[in-house]
């Protein structure tokens, strides 16, 4: 089973994504904040990072860097979830390591759709 | 209805289940958005302050925007809007965009109210959204002072049905004009009210735009301004055919974008490795991410614009990770069946006492096990129904803040033991008793501030909530260093009244005169503390929480007011008395004495009452015999007199026997039952049977007609 490591502050936007990908056959790793993410992970791998990026604590942005200063996460694809799509965002968002955004407010289909092209055949058709 | 709209999106998803996650996410926080914002009010906020209430309102507006309550995502857009600016010293804080914010946190709890009840909400917050746009812009903004209240309430009162009228006047060579025009909205009656007045850029020169409310037709406006400015200066616009969202909203960037179909390309999300954002139509991802830009390189390439990533330690606890939210009703239902084990380990125990110690030794070392076991287990789950203080307290800095600006005094509030832990039903039912006592204080007590200087005290006043545990209850008290009680003044004033006083009385028992039904202080109501609500209503609320309340206080230095209240609702202290073959409890805290009866104390009144005479008066008798028509054992009357005391009065309960002091586990009679009269609950008793608790206070009040 894939598992993707989904990281927001807000429970409702963790749950109701949490919710999408485990109905959709994915093992999800919830995590609060940027910090909580390192901890939760421990030494295991996951197959995508969806993260928000204001949070208290350790942001998104602080996060998707510690993350590619791991070798086991060089190449794994890492989502923003930000509700900016500004070139100020997408510059520190390329300049930090990840692999693309998808802006808030999205609906369940679209984050699968979104998904579907990152984790090409893993959201079941 | 975008509720619908984005379920519909949702597909096979129903997002309305996280709603409710959603609802009280927002609502902790606005609190905390609400707490930060006062905090960094009259001082300089510091980035982490910043940073936490930008959040708050990021958060909300995330949620909002995705499970489509498009007025919340709307007006906290605008908000984090400001706050960006503010966090990124681009726009220094200032007094104005507090009282905005705070302002506009109230509509935002409005607004998520209705949307909870599934009710439209019908607020009308474009004035406000101006406002805020107008803050963001560095645009100076003038707000009428009771406007700027006003815009709250006007969102709930009568204002709204009158048409929303922006009013844009200028250039202006005389600004006397506009003050002219604002007087005209208040000497001309039924002509509206002015919401709200900003200045405005017009290449010509200065102008202002008024937000005004009024059923008057443009044409008649325009004739009645022109007796102040030219008619060609003067534009109406009328807001109310725009629909909710307002201008600035509608410029908002991707907020609102919808979904685009999988096909279509869109900006709502993107990779990196492309800079004209088009999602590599099926290419292996692994392949697009690897040859991105190494880490390493990274910081080189772009200095990170966004400032201050890493070290946002400290600041917006959050707590999550270590608590759980759990249903009342759950907690309710554990707390109800470990009142069941309490009865049960009760009974064994009582059973257990007849048997032989030596040959059931195993027996009864397993019984002294679960009784331990028990009453840690009891203690533990009613732990779970305590809430820190601090939810109750946490309500006041606001409401002082508004309070004194209104009475134009300078008040600080101070609060001790916020962490001390109490019931949840009795946080409920104290705070509205707690919130009338701080209003008091700043009312009456603490004076205006040139009192205060020439009192040789500082001019701002001083208001302490503080709590605190002693013995089985909780201290809860409200002290100011306002101008204290006046013996005198009191005196003289029950004497008006005819309340029945004497000289030699106790400072204790004046003071608690201002407890007495009808009496007043103030010389006259304010719309402040004397809303026909005295503190009669607050004495009689926190005696039928089982509790008691002090007053302490020093001419020109201050009061004190002690509200002690029981730890919980749920478990009380209580006498078992027999009657016939019954069994009743009376709360141990109204019972003064018992004294056995002997027929000659016993002395008839006219036709019916009976009293008894105990230490020099006379209290009237009442027998839970006859009242409650027992069956008795056997002839006469019982033998036992309980002297209880409730709401100021004190009566003789008659009964059989006394049978001893013990904990009770308190069962609602209403809900499990109906409402009987005299009855305030039931428990049961070691041996299963059913007992009910008597409702002092009932017992005062019949003896009283």
């Amino acid at each position: 089973m894939r598992v993707i490591l989904v990281v927001d502050d807000s429970a409702s936007m963790r749950q109701m994504v949490t919710f999408t990908l485990k109905s959709s056959g994915f093992e999800v790793i919830e995590a609060i904040d940027g910090q909580d993410a390192l901890d939760k992970l421990g030494d295991r791998s996951i197959d995508l990072v969806l993260t928000d990026q204001n949070m208290p604590r350790m942001d998104g942005l602080g996060l998707i860097r510690n993350l590619r200063a791991l070798m086991r996460f060089q190449g794994t694809p890492i989502l923003m979830l930000t509700t900016e799509s500004g070139d100020e965002m997408k510059q520190a968002g390329r300049a930090a390591g990840a692999t693309g955004w998808l802006v808030k407010p999205f609906d369940p289909v679209r984050l699968l759709q979104v998904i579907d092209k990152v984790l090409p055949r893993a959201v079941p058709q | 209805m975008n509720e619908t709209q984005s379920s519909g999106r949702g597909g096979a998803f129903d997002l309305s289940q996280f709603h409710s996650v959603f609802f009280e996410e927002a609502g902790d926080n606005l609190a905390n958005m609400e707490m930060l914002l006062l905090s960094v009010d009259n001082t300089s906020a510091d980035d982490e302050t910043l940073n936490a209430i930008f959040r708050c309102a990021h958060s909300i507006k995330g949620g909002a925007a995705t499970f489509g309550f498009q007025d919340v995502a709307d007006l906290t857009h605008v908000m984090e809007t400001l706050l960006d600016k503010l966090r990124r010293h681009e726009l220094n804080v200032t007094r104005l965009m507090i009282d905005t914010l705070l302002e506009s946190g109230d509509v935002l709890k409005q607004l998520l109210a209705c949307r909870q009840q599934g009710v439209r909400a019908d607020v009308d917050f474009a004035p406000l959204v101006t406002r805020i746009g107008d803050l963001t812009a560095g645009r100076v903004v003038v707000v009428d002072p009771p406007a700027g209240h006003a815009a709250v309430q006007a969102a709930s009162k009568a204002l709204h049905t009158e048409p929303l009228i922006e009013l844009e006047i200028g250039p202006l060579d005389n600004p006397g004009a506009v003050d002219a025009i604002a007087e005209l909205f208040t000497e001309i009656p039924g002509l509206g009210t002015i919401e709200s007045m900003a200045d405005v850029d017009h290449p010509d020169g200065p102008c202002k735009r008024l937000m005004v409310r009024s059923r008057s037709s443009d044409g008649d406006l325009f004739d009645l301004l022109s007796f102040h400015i030219a008619r060609e200066r003067i534009r109406i616009a009328r807001k109310d055919a725009a629909p909710i969202a307002p201008a600035p909203v509608a410029s908002a960037p991707k907020v609102a974008a919808p979904a685009a179909p999988a096909a279509a390309a869109s900006d709502d999300f993107g990779f990196f490795g492309d800079p004209v954002s088009a999602p590599p139509a099926a290419a292996p991802v692994a392949a697009s991410v690897a040859p991105m830009e190494p880490v390493a390189a990274a910081p080189a390439a772009a200095p990170a614009p966004m400032r201050r990533e890493s070290d946002r330690s400290g600041g917006g606890v959050n707590l999550e990770s270590s608590t759980i939210r759990v249903p009342i009703e759950k907690v309710d239902q554990l707390i109800n069946l470990v009142g069941e084990l309490v009865i049960t380990q009760a009974m064994l125990a009582q059973n257990g006492r007849d048997l032989d110690p030596v040959a059931h030794q195993s027996m009864m070392v397993g019984l002294a096990d679960l009784e331990r076991s028990t009453r840690l287990l009891q203690e533990s789950v009613m732990a779970i129904r305590m809430i820190p203080m601090a939810m109750v307290f946490n309500r006041f800095p606001r409401m002082l803040r508004d309070l004194a600006s209104k009475l134009g005094k300078q008040v600080d509030l101070l609060t001790i033991g916020e962490d001390t832990e109490l019931d949840k039903g009795l946080i409920e039912k104290i705070t509205d008793p707690l919130t009338h006592l701080v209003r008091n204080a700043a009312d009456h007590g603490i004076e205006p501030p040139a009192e205060r200087l020439a009192a040789g005290k500082p001019a701002q006043g001083t208001v302490t909530l503080a709590a605190s545990h002693s013995g089985g209850s909780i201290v809860i008290e409200v002290r100011d260093d306002g101008r204290g009680l006046n013996r005198e003044k009191l005196l003289k004033k029950a004497i008006e009244r005819g309340i029945p006083v004497h000289d030699q009385m106790t400072d204790q028992d004046v003071y608690g005169l201002i407890f007495e039904p009808g009496f007043s202080t103030a010389a006259e109501v304010t719309d402040i503390s004397g809303r026909g609500v005295g503190m009669d209503v607050v004495k009689r609320n926190i005696v039928s929480l089982g509790g008691s309340v002090e007053i302490d206080s020093t001419l020109g230095r201050g009061m004190r007011v002690s509200v002690r209240l029981p730890l919980t609702l749920a478990i009380m202290d209580g006498m078992s008395v027999g009657v016939g073959h019954e069994t009743y409890i009376l709360p141990l805290a109204s019972v003064v004495e018992s004294i056995h009866l002997n027929d000659e104390d016993i002395k008839s009144v006219g036709g019916t009452g009976r009293v008894v005479e105990v230490r020099d008066s006379f209290l009237p008798i009442i027998s839970v015999r006859e009242l409650f028509d027992v069956r008795p054992e056997r002839d006469g009357e019982g033998g036992i007199m309980i002297v209880v005391e409730a709401e100021g009065g004190r009566i003789a309960l008659l009964v059989d026997e006394l049978i001893g002091q013990h904990q009770v586990v308190v069962k609602n009679l209403e809900s499990n039952y109906r409402k009987v009269p005299g009855v305030s609950g039931a428990t049961i008793l070691g041996d299963g049977r059913v007992s009910l608790i008597l409702d002092v206070s009932w017992f005062v009040r019949r003896a009283r007609h």
